[in-house]
Protein backbone atom coordinates (compact mmCIF):
# COMPACT_ATOMS: atom_id res chain seq x y z
CA UNK A 1 0.00 0.00 0.00
CA UNK A 2 1.22 3.45 -0.88
CA UNK A 3 1.33 6.03 1.85
CA UNK A 4 -1.73 8.20 2.29
CA UNK A 5 -1.26 11.55 0.56
CA UNK A 6 -1.20 14.39 3.04
CA UNK A 7 -4.13 16.74 3.09
CA UNK A 8 -3.57 20.46 2.76
CA UNK A 9 -6.10 23.18 1.95
CA UNK A 10 -4.45 23.51 -1.45
CA UNK A 11 -4.35 19.79 -2.19
CA UNK A 12 -7.76 18.62 -1.14
CA UNK A 13 -8.49 14.93 -1.24
CA UNK A 14 -11.81 14.39 -2.92
CA UNK A 15 -13.84 11.33 -2.22
CA UNK A 16 -15.03 9.68 -5.42
CA UNK A 17 -17.42 6.80 -4.86
CA UNK A 18 -17.42 4.04 -7.44
CA UNK A 19 -20.61 3.32 -9.38
CA UNK A 20 -21.78 -0.18 -8.57
CA UNK A 21 -22.52 -2.56 -11.46
CA UNK A 22 -25.91 -3.05 -9.83
CA UNK A 23 -26.80 0.65 -9.60
CA UNK A 24 -30.00 0.03 -11.55
CA UNK A 25 -31.46 -2.26 -8.88
CA UNK A 26 -31.72 0.57 -6.35
CA UNK A 27 -34.66 2.55 -7.74
CA UNK A 28 -37.90 1.25 -9.31
CA UNK A 29 -37.58 3.78 -12.14
CA UNK A 30 -34.08 2.53 -13.01
CA UNK A 31 -35.32 -1.05 -13.02
CA UNK A 32 -38.11 -0.09 -15.43
CA UNK A 33 -35.53 1.71 -17.58
CA UNK A 34 -33.23 -1.33 -17.77
CA UNK A 35 -36.22 -3.55 -18.57
CA UNK A 36 -36.99 -1.21 -21.45
CA UNK A 37 -33.39 -1.32 -22.67
CA UNK A 38 -33.41 -5.15 -22.49
CA UNK A 39 -36.60 -5.19 -24.54
CA UNK A 40 -34.53 -4.14 -27.58
CA UNK A 41 -33.04 -7.65 -27.67
CA UNK A 42 -36.52 -9.09 -28.13
CA UNK A 43 -37.39 -6.49 -30.74
CA UNK A 44 -34.27 -7.62 -32.62
CA UNK A 45 -35.37 -11.27 -32.24
CA UNK A 46 -38.74 -10.45 -33.85
CA UNK A 47 -36.92 -8.88 -36.79
CA UNK A 48 -34.71 -11.98 -37.19
CA UNK A 49 -37.76 -14.25 -36.92
CA UNK A 50 -39.56 -12.23 -39.57
CA UNK A 51 -36.54 -12.30 -41.92
CA UNK A 52 -36.28 -16.08 -41.50
CA UNK A 53 -39.98 -16.34 -42.39
CA UNK A 54 -39.55 -14.20 -45.50
CA UNK A 55 -36.51 -16.26 -46.55
CA UNK A 56 -38.47 -19.50 -46.06
CA UNK A 57 -41.37 -18.17 -48.14
CA UNK A 58 -38.88 -17.22 -50.84
CA UNK A 59 -37.48 -20.74 -50.96
CA UNK A 60 -40.90 -22.26 -51.71
CA UNK A 61 -43.68 -24.38 -50.26
CA UNK A 62 -41.53 -27.07 -48.61
CA UNK A 63 -39.21 -24.62 -46.88
CA UNK A 64 -42.23 -22.64 -45.68
CA UNK A 65 -43.84 -25.77 -44.16
CA UNK A 66 -40.53 -26.65 -42.48
CA UNK A 67 -40.29 -23.16 -41.04
CA UNK A 68 -43.85 -23.34 -39.72
CA UNK A 69 -43.13 -26.72 -38.07
CA UNK A 70 -40.02 -25.23 -36.46
CA UNK A 71 -41.97 -22.17 -35.30
CA UNK A 72 -44.59 -24.44 -33.68
CA UNK A 73 -41.89 -25.91 -31.44
CA UNK A 74 -42.94 -25.14 -27.82
CA UNK A 75 -39.60 -23.51 -26.99
CA UNK A 76 -39.90 -21.16 -29.99
CA UNK A 77 -43.51 -20.39 -29.07
CA UNK A 78 -42.37 -19.57 -25.53
CA UNK A 79 -39.62 -17.26 -26.80
CA UNK A 80 -42.14 -15.54 -29.07
CA UNK A 81 -44.68 -15.08 -26.26
CA UNK A 82 -42.00 -13.53 -24.03
CA UNK A 83 -40.84 -11.41 -26.98
CA UNK A 84 -44.38 -10.23 -27.62
CA UNK A 85 -44.62 -9.05 -24.00
CA UNK A 86 -41.36 -7.11 -24.31
CA UNK A 87 -42.22 -5.67 -27.74
CA UNK A 88 -45.58 -4.41 -26.43
CA UNK A 89 -43.82 -3.01 -23.33
CA UNK A 90 -41.29 -1.30 -25.62
CA UNK A 91 -44.01 0.14 -27.84
CA UNK A 92 -46.20 1.38 -24.99
CA UNK A 93 -43.33 3.05 -23.12
CA UNK A 94 -42.11 4.56 -26.39
CA UNK A 95 -45.51 6.06 -27.21
CA UNK A 96 -45.83 7.38 -23.66
CA UNK A 97 -42.46 9.13 -24.02
CA UNK A 98 -43.25 10.58 -27.45
CA UNK A 99 -44.92 13.79 -26.16
CA UNK A 100 -41.66 14.76 -24.42
CA UNK A 101 -39.69 14.62 -27.67
CA UNK A 102 -42.39 15.95 -30.01
CA UNK A 103 -43.32 19.52 -29.28
CA UNK A 104 -45.76 20.72 -31.90
CA UNK A 105 -47.15 24.23 -32.03
CA UNK A 106 -50.43 24.87 -33.84
CA UNK A 107 -51.97 28.32 -34.16
CA UNK A 108 -49.52 29.68 -31.60
CA UNK A 109 -50.37 27.07 -28.97
CA UNK A 110 -48.55 23.95 -27.93
CA UNK A 111 -50.46 20.78 -28.80
CA UNK A 112 -51.16 18.93 -25.51
CA UNK A 113 -48.98 15.88 -24.82
CA UNK A 114 -51.97 13.58 -24.49
CA UNK A 115 -53.03 14.38 -28.03
CA UNK A 116 -49.52 13.56 -29.33
CA UNK A 117 -49.54 10.23 -27.48
CA UNK A 118 -53.09 9.49 -28.65
CA UNK A 119 -52.18 10.14 -32.28
CA UNK A 120 -49.23 7.77 -31.95
CA UNK A 121 -51.50 5.06 -30.51
CA UNK A 122 -54.04 5.81 -33.24
CA UNK A 123 -51.43 5.31 -35.96
CA UNK A 124 -50.37 2.06 -34.28
CA UNK A 125 -53.95 0.72 -34.39
CA UNK A 126 -54.48 1.82 -38.00
CA UNK A 127 -51.18 0.25 -39.12
CA UNK A 128 -51.96 -2.98 -37.26
CA UNK A 129 -55.43 -3.17 -38.84
CA UNK A 130 -53.93 -2.54 -42.27
CA UNK A 131 -51.36 -5.32 -41.83
CA UNK A 132 -54.03 -7.68 -40.47
CA UNK A 133 -56.27 -6.88 -43.43
CA UNK A 134 -53.50 -7.53 -45.98
CA UNK A 135 -52.63 -10.88 -44.37
CA UNK A 136 -56.22 -12.04 -43.81
CA UNK A 137 -57.46 -10.86 -47.21
CA UNK A 138 -54.48 -12.55 -48.87
CA UNK A 139 -55.07 -15.87 -47.13
CA UNK A 140 -58.64 -16.18 -48.37
CA UNK B 1 -46.39 12.72 16.33
CA UNK B 2 -42.85 12.77 17.71
CA UNK B 3 -41.50 16.25 18.18
CA UNK B 4 -37.93 15.16 17.42
CA UNK B 5 -36.34 13.31 14.53
CA UNK B 6 -32.94 11.72 14.00
CA UNK B 7 -30.83 12.94 11.10
CA UNK B 8 -28.15 10.52 9.92
CA UNK B 9 -25.64 12.75 8.20
CA UNK B 10 -22.69 11.75 6.01
CA UNK B 11 -19.42 13.22 7.27
CA UNK B 12 -16.22 13.29 5.26
CA UNK B 13 -13.16 14.91 6.82
CA UNK B 14 -10.38 14.44 4.27
CA UNK B 15 -7.68 15.39 6.77
CA UNK B 16 -8.77 12.56 9.05
CA UNK B 17 -10.45 9.82 7.06
CA UNK B 18 -10.36 8.06 3.70
CA UNK B 19 -14.06 7.45 3.37
CA UNK B 20 -17.24 9.14 4.54
CA UNK B 21 -18.76 8.03 7.83
CA UNK B 22 -22.14 8.77 9.36
CA UNK B 23 -23.07 10.74 12.43
CA UNK B 24 -26.49 10.90 14.03
CA UNK B 25 -28.07 14.05 15.39
CA UNK B 26 -31.46 14.51 17.02
CA UNK B 27 -33.22 17.66 15.92
CA UNK B 28 -36.68 19.16 16.57
CA UNK B 29 -39.26 18.04 14.02
CA UNK B 30 -41.50 21.08 13.65
CA UNK B 31 -44.27 21.01 11.09
CA UNK B 32 -42.78 23.95 9.18
CA UNK B 33 -39.17 22.73 9.29
CA UNK B 34 -37.38 21.60 6.17
CA UNK B 35 -34.28 19.39 6.10
CA UNK B 36 -32.13 22.52 5.77
CA UNK B 37 -33.60 23.87 9.04
CA UNK B 38 -32.49 20.64 10.69
CA UNK B 39 -28.98 21.09 9.30
CA UNK B 40 -28.83 24.69 10.49
CA UNK B 41 -29.95 23.52 13.94
CA UNK B 42 -27.11 20.97 13.99
CA UNK B 43 -24.60 23.59 12.85
CA UNK B 44 -25.78 26.17 15.44
CA UNK B 45 -26.55 23.97 18.43
CA UNK B 46 -24.92 20.56 18.16
CA UNK B 47 -21.85 20.44 15.92
CA UNK B 48 -20.32 23.52 14.31
CA UNK B 49 -17.92 21.45 12.23
CA UNK B 50 -20.63 20.20 9.84
CA UNK B 51 -20.17 21.65 6.34
CA UNK B 52 -22.86 22.10 3.70
CA UNK B 53 -23.96 24.68 1.13
CA UNK B 54 -27.06 26.81 1.34
CA UNK B 55 -28.18 30.33 0.67
CA UNK B 56 -31.69 31.49 -0.20
CA UNK B 57 -33.93 28.96 1.66
CA UNK B 58 -36.61 29.27 -1.02
CA UNK B 59 -35.72 27.09 -3.98
CA UNK B 60 -34.16 29.81 -6.11
CA UNK B 61 -30.40 29.77 -5.53
CA UNK B 62 -29.93 26.06 -6.20
CA UNK B 63 -27.19 25.64 -3.56
CA UNK B 64 -28.66 23.17 -1.08
CA UNK B 65 -29.07 20.07 -3.27
CA UNK B 66 -28.32 16.85 -1.38
CA UNK B 67 -29.33 13.21 -1.29
CA UNK B 68 -32.20 12.78 1.15
CA UNK B 69 -33.06 9.12 1.83
CA UNK B 70 -31.45 8.20 -1.49
CA UNK B 71 -33.28 10.81 -3.59
CA UNK B 72 -31.76 14.01 -5.01
CA UNK B 73 -33.61 16.91 -3.33
CA UNK B 74 -33.35 20.59 -2.58
CA UNK B 75 -33.16 20.48 1.22
CA UNK B 76 -34.88 23.87 1.53
CA UNK B 77 -38.12 22.47 0.14
CA UNK B 78 -38.04 18.97 1.62
CA UNK B 79 -39.99 18.79 4.88
CA UNK B 80 -38.70 16.83 7.85
CA UNK B 81 -42.22 15.69 8.79
CA UNK B 82 -42.45 13.80 5.48
CA UNK B 83 -39.73 11.51 6.84
CA UNK B 84 -41.15 11.04 10.34
CA UNK B 85 -40.51 9.05 12.45
CA UNK B 86 -37.08 9.01 10.78
CA UNK B 87 -34.20 8.66 10.67
CA UNK B 88 -33.54 10.95 7.72
CA UNK B 89 -30.48 9.85 5.78
CA UNK B 90 -28.53 12.77 4.41
CA UNK B 91 -25.69 12.38 1.90
CA UNK B 92 -23.95 14.66 -0.58
CA UNK B 93 -25.28 14.76 -4.14
CA UNK B 94 -24.34 11.64 -6.06
CA UNK B 95 -22.10 11.57 -9.16
CA UNK B 96 -19.82 14.38 -7.95
CA UNK B 97 -16.55 14.18 -6.01
CA UNK B 98 -17.04 15.05 -2.35
CA UNK B 99 -14.88 17.84 -0.91
CA UNK B 100 -16.12 17.71 2.68
CA UNK B 101 -19.22 16.40 4.46
CA UNK B 102 -22.15 17.40 2.22
CA UNK B 103 -20.19 19.62 -0.15
CA UNK B 104 -19.49 18.44 -3.69
CA UNK B 105 -17.02 19.63 -6.31
CA UNK B 106 -18.84 21.30 -9.22
CA UNK B 107 -16.12 22.60 -11.54
CA UNK B 108 -17.03 19.97 -14.13
CA UNK B 109 -20.60 21.28 -14.35
CA UNK B 110 -19.47 24.90 -14.46
CA UNK B 111 -17.16 24.20 -17.41
CA UNK B 112 -19.88 22.34 -19.28
CA UNK B 113 -22.32 25.15 -18.61
CA UNK B 114 -20.06 27.81 -20.14
CA UNK B 115 -19.14 25.51 -23.04
CA UNK B 116 -22.72 25.57 -24.38
CA UNK B 117 -22.72 29.40 -24.41
CA UNK B 118 -25.75 30.07 -22.22
CA UNK B 119 -26.23 33.62 -23.42
CA UNK B 120 -27.74 35.28 -26.47
CA UNK B 121 -25.33 34.88 -29.38
CA UNK B 122 -25.71 37.33 -32.26
CA UNK B 123 -23.93 37.25 -35.61
CA UNK B 124 -23.97 41.00 -35.47
CA UNK B 125 -25.06 43.08 -32.50
CA UNK B 126 -27.66 45.72 -33.31
CA UNK B 127 -26.58 49.29 -32.47
CA UNK B 128 -27.94 50.44 -29.11
CA UNK B 129 -29.73 53.31 -30.81
CA UNK B 130 -32.05 50.81 -32.50
CA UNK B 131 -33.44 49.79 -29.13
CA UNK B 132 -34.07 46.47 -27.48
CA UNK B 133 -34.72 43.13 -29.16
CA UNK B 134 -38.47 42.74 -28.94
CA UNK B 135 -40.24 39.48 -28.28
CA UNK B 136 -43.90 38.45 -28.28
CA UNK B 137 -45.43 36.41 -25.42
CA UNK B 138 -45.71 33.53 -27.86
CA UNK B 139 -41.97 33.68 -28.64
CA UNK B 140 -41.24 33.81 -24.91
CA UNK B 141 -43.40 30.76 -24.22
CA UNK B 142 -41.28 28.64 -26.59
CA UNK B 143 -38.29 28.64 -24.25
CA UNK B 144 -39.64 29.88 -20.92
CA UNK B 145 -39.85 26.43 -19.31
CA UNK B 146 -36.13 25.82 -19.91
CA UNK B 147 -35.22 29.25 -18.55
CA UNK B 148 -36.49 28.22 -15.11
CA UNK B 149 -33.31 26.17 -14.47
CA UNK B 150 -31.51 27.24 -11.28
CA UNK B 151 -28.33 25.17 -11.88
CA UNK B 152 -28.94 23.09 -8.76
CA UNK B 153 -27.42 20.02 -10.45
CA UNK B 154 -30.01 17.61 -9.04
CA UNK B 155 -30.44 16.33 -12.61
CA UNK B 156 -26.75 15.41 -12.76
CA UNK B 157 -27.06 13.65 -9.41
CA UNK B 158 -29.99 11.63 -10.76
CA UNK B 159 -28.51 10.80 -14.18
CA UNK B 160 -27.02 7.28 -14.45
CA UNK B 161 -25.42 8.20 -17.79
CA UNK B 162 -23.45 11.00 -16.11
CA UNK B 163 -22.49 8.58 -13.33
CA UNK B 164 -21.07 6.10 -15.82
CA UNK B 165 -19.63 8.60 -18.31
CA UNK B 166 -18.57 11.87 -16.64
CA UNK B 167 -17.78 13.33 -20.09
CA UNK B 168 -21.53 13.57 -20.81
CA UNK B 169 -22.47 17.24 -21.06
CA UNK B 170 -25.54 16.46 -19.03
CA UNK B 171 -29.19 17.42 -18.61
CA UNK B 172 -29.11 21.01 -17.32
CA UNK B 173 -26.47 22.21 -19.79
CA UNK B 174 -28.38 20.75 -22.75
CA UNK B 175 -31.70 22.14 -21.50
CA UNK B 176 -30.06 25.56 -21.21
CA UNK B 177 -28.63 25.23 -24.71
CA UNK B 178 -32.20 24.65 -25.87
CA UNK B 179 -33.36 27.63 -23.84
CA UNK B 180 -31.15 29.87 -26.01
CA UNK B 181 -31.64 27.97 -29.27
CA UNK B 182 -35.40 28.47 -29.02
CA UNK B 183 -35.03 32.17 -28.20
CA UNK B 184 -36.08 34.30 -31.16
CA UNK B 185 -33.24 36.77 -30.44
CA UNK B 186 -30.50 34.12 -30.52
CA UNK B 187 -28.40 33.13 -33.53
CA UNK B 188 -25.99 30.71 -31.84
CA UNK B 189 -27.70 27.35 -32.40
CA UNK B 190 -25.13 26.32 -35.04
CA UNK B 191 -22.21 26.93 -32.66
CA UNK B 192 -23.95 24.98 -29.91
CA UNK B 193 -24.79 22.12 -32.25
CA UNK B 194 -21.07 21.55 -32.97
CA UNK B 195 -20.58 20.67 -29.32
CA UNK B 196 -23.89 19.02 -28.59
CA UNK B 197 -23.94 16.75 -31.63
CA UNK B 198 -20.85 14.98 -30.30
CA UNK B 199 -21.32 11.62 -28.63
CA UNK B 200 -20.79 13.24 -25.22
CA UNK B 201 -23.54 15.68 -26.13
CA UNK B 202 -27.10 14.65 -26.81
CA UNK B 203 -26.32 11.17 -28.13
CA UNK B 204 -24.96 9.92 -24.81
CA UNK B 205 -28.44 10.33 -23.32
CA UNK B 206 -30.44 7.09 -23.27
CA UNK B 207 -33.63 8.81 -22.08
CA UNK B 208 -33.72 7.40 -18.57
CA UNK B 209 -35.87 10.39 -17.68
CA UNK B 210 -34.70 10.67 -14.07
CA UNK B 211 -33.50 14.26 -14.60
CA UNK B 212 -37.04 15.38 -15.33
CA UNK B 213 -38.36 13.45 -12.31
CA UNK B 214 -36.08 15.19 -9.83
CA UNK B 215 -36.09 18.71 -11.33
CA UNK B 216 -37.49 21.10 -8.69
CA UNK B 217 -38.39 23.65 -11.38
CA UNK B 218 -40.20 21.37 -13.87
CA UNK B 219 -37.67 22.20 -16.57
CA UNK B 220 -37.97 18.74 -18.20
CA UNK B 221 -34.33 18.36 -19.34
CA UNK B 222 -35.06 14.87 -20.70
CA UNK B 223 -37.65 16.36 -23.04
CA UNK B 224 -35.22 19.09 -24.09
CA UNK B 225 -32.58 16.52 -25.01
CA UNK B 226 -34.98 14.39 -27.04
CA UNK B 227 -36.20 17.48 -28.92
CA UNK B 228 -32.59 18.37 -29.60
CA UNK B 229 -31.95 14.87 -30.99
CA UNK B 230 -34.90 15.26 -33.34
CA UNK B 231 -33.69 18.72 -34.46
CA UNK B 232 -30.09 17.53 -34.91
CA UNK B 233 -31.20 14.50 -36.94
CA UNK B 234 -33.40 16.65 -39.19
CA UNK B 235 -30.63 19.23 -39.65
CA UNK B 236 -28.09 16.62 -40.71
CA UNK B 237 -30.65 14.91 -42.96
CA UNK B 238 -31.41 18.22 -44.66
CA UNK B 239 -27.73 19.08 -45.13
CA UNK B 240 -27.25 15.61 -46.62
CA UNK B 241 -30.26 15.66 -48.95
CA UNK B 242 -30.38 19.28 -50.02
CA UNK B 243 -27.40 20.55 -52.01
CA UNK B 244 -27.81 24.04 -50.54
CA UNK B 245 -27.66 22.68 -46.97
CA UNK B 246 -30.00 23.01 -44.05
CA UNK B 247 -30.11 26.77 -44.20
Amino acid sequence: MSERPTYTPFHPRWYRPRVSTWWWLKRPSSRAFILREVSSIFVAWFVVFFLLLVAAVGRGEVAYQEFMAWAANPSIVLVNVVSLFFVVFHAVTWFNLAPQAMVVHMRGKRVPGKLIAASNYGLWVVTSLLVAWIILAGSR
Amino acid sequence: MNDRITMRVARYRPEEEDEPTFEEYEVPCHKEWVVLDGLNYIKDQLDGTLSYRWSCRMGICGSCGMTVNGEPKLTCETFLTDYAPGPVLLEPMQNFPVIRDLIIEMTDFMQKLTAIKPWIVRDEERPLAEGEYRQTPDELSRYQQYSMCINCMLCYAACPVYALDPKFIGPAAIALAQRYNLDSRDEGSGERLDLLSLHEGIWDCTFVGECTEVCPKDVDPAGAIQRYKLDAALTSLKSFLLPWGAG
